[in-house]
């Protein structure tokens, strides 16, 4: 069998699938692919099952040598990729040979890369999800070390050749608008207030992370008290004292009493996971069908779509 | 009430203050959710005086969600003292002492209270289980008697051993794991809360009692002494 000996792991390498499902109210946080598009899009290209183990690399700076043959693709933020040193595209179907070195440069622009295999990353599974929750320190659960084996589920298949359509590929350079969808006390707060976080832009803090993302910009005037803790969903808005909005992501706390004006929906909070500190972000009002919509089209696509013959395009069922 | 919060998500709260017999009925509600075997629910995760229900937006949609949980909250309301009865008594050792409660002196000097009168309050009253979260299994119970009750401490802890026993107003909980926190501490308990087989010990609604134990009773029982 084949798999692929890490040399360089990066600031932080983590398998992730889409996370646990149903084990949040024993205080665990679902984790899962920060990016849902990019880690999509991986397995999309290889033919993967919809939630197979990708490796989640934060920043780049990753280097690992194949042994044997294996079939992989990679996603996410824009770097350069070579293989033994020569160049490879990012978005498609590339082909590793026995001895063959990968190596992912630093990424200026954007935060997190995508690796699928063909078939999937083997990892241990716990709670039904292989996803890696570094801050709950699970034993054997931790980020990727140098020296690791990435290990595949499968015997390396055929895969033929293909590309995502530069149409269809997520562009993380501009701005991100992140939807807000009201909800939880978005009543209780002031007028005003909701103006100013959906008319004044935001920037990326640099203390963000797996749990969630801070944000700094026009501070909130009145933000109601705290309130009687709660569920948290996935993408939620919290407003502490400060007025700075939090948005929380994958690995965040699963209850808190901070007031939260609403949600983002997930697919925007893909976008969002991948802006590094100093990028803009704008809060913008949306409601529930419309997220609900795009979500659907989103998981429909993967679910209903093949690839064409030549690779260049997908075709409906 | 029932709100949708997010594309997979809606919350159902149920009263909009704290009180005593909310944890069994918010118990029985995921209970009957469970049992009704809905095909789309994702997860759930009950807390004070709310149910968060996450569902797959797959499946079914919000205004289906809440026509199909309605009646079931419904039913609940009008038979919520059947549930006290069902619900379960854990008993958790303790050994409070200055060497595993860092707080407990500054404590009771606090509270104008000895050593002895913290310890016999704080384990003469039988909490409930309101909500988990924070940790895998951290549990946060409720009510202490109002004469220990003390605010999180301004700068918390780096680094608070796993077991360690804390109040934080009128909560109390249980550490499941090394971890940061600003509670007061005043003892150890040396069962486990969390692990990755059984998961959580505890979940919201079960009544739970804290028993004063030795030191020796304590080490026995496999508690560990590391600061």
């Amino acid at each position: 069998m084949s798999w692929l000996e890490v040399i360089h792991p990066g600031v932080q390498s983590s398998v992730q699938d889409s996370g646990r499902r149903g084990y949040r109210h024993h205080g665990l946080a679902a984790g899962g692919a920060l990016d849902l598009i990019s880690f999509t899009w991986a397995n999309k290209l290889l033919d993967n099952p919809r939630h197979a183990g990708c490796l989640e690399i934060m920043l780049g700076g990753f280097r690992a040598i194949a042994h044997g043959s294996l079939r992989i693709a990679i996603t996410g933020a824009r770097t350069s990729v070579t293989v033994n040193g020569e160049p490879v595209e990012m978005w498609r179907t590339l082909n590793l040979n026995d001895g063959d070195e990968l190596a992912i440069s630093h990424s200026a622009h954007n935060r997190l890369i995508y690796l699928a295999v063909a078939g999937g990353l083997d990892s241990p599974q716990q709670f039904g999800s292989r996803t890696v929750v570094v801050r709950e320190k699970l034993e054997g659960r931790g980020p990727i070390k140098a020296g690791d084996k990435l290990v595949l589920r499968e015997p390396q298949r055929k895969v033929p050749s293909r590309e995502v359509p530069a149409h269809q590929r997520p562009d993380f350079s501009s701005e991100v608008v992140l939807g807000l969808i009201p909800g939880y006390q978005y009543t209780q707060f002031q007028r005003s207030d909701i103006l100013r976080l959906t008319t004044s832009g935001y920037t990326v803090s640099d203390q963000s992370d797996r749990m969630g993302f801070r944000l700094q910009g026009e501070a909130l005037d009145c933000p109601p008290p705290g309130i009687i803790s709660e569920g948290i969903a996935h993408g939620s808005v919290q407003i502490p004292g400060d007025g700075q909005p939090i948005v929380l992501l994958n690995d965040g706390q699963t209850i808190g009493g901070y007031p939260k004006p609403g949600v983002v929906p997930i697919l925007d909070c893909s976008r969002l996971a991948q802006q590094l500190p100093g990028d803009r972000v704008r809060f913008e009002l949306c409601d529930l069908a419309t997220a609900q919509n795009q979500r659907r089209l989103f998981e429909l696509h993967y679910q209903n779509t093949r690839w064409c013959q030549n690779g260049q395009a997908l075709e409906w069922l | 009430m029932i709100e949708p919060v997010s594309e997979d998500t809606i919350l159902i709260t149920l009263a909009p203050a704290i009180d005593d017999t909310l944890p069994a009925r918010i118990a029985s509600l995921v209970d009957s959710f469970r049992r009704a075997g809905f095909h789309w629910l994702v997860d759930m995760v009950p807390s004070y005086t709310t149910l968060m229900v996450v569902y797959d937006p797959m499946l079914i949609d919000f205004r289906q969600v809440t026509a199909e949980l309605r009646p079931i909250i419904h039913r609940l309301s009008t038979q919520a003292h059947t549930a006290e009865l069902k619900s379960r008594l854990v008993e958790l050792p303790v050994y409070y002492s200055a060497e595993t409660g860092p707080d407990l002196q500054w404590l009771a000097s606090e509270s104008g209270l000895d050593c002895e009168e913290v310890i016999r309050r704080h384990s003469s009253v039988e909490y409930r289980v309101h909500a988990l979260g924070f940790a895998p299994g951290f549990a946060f119970m409720g009510q202490v008697d109002p004469s220990i009750a003390a605010p999180r401490k301004t700068t918390p802890r780096k680094q608070v051993p796993a077991g360690s026993v804390g109040i934080a107003n009128r909560q109390t909980a249980v550490y499941p794991q090394v971890s940061p926190g600003g509670w007061q501490l005043i003892g150890r308990c040396p069962t486990r809360l969390f692990d990755p087989t059984n998961l959580s010990l505890l979940k919201v609604g079960d009544r739970v009692r804290f028993t004063p134990i030795s030191r020796e009773a304590f080490l026995a029982a496999g508690g560990e002494l590391i600061s």
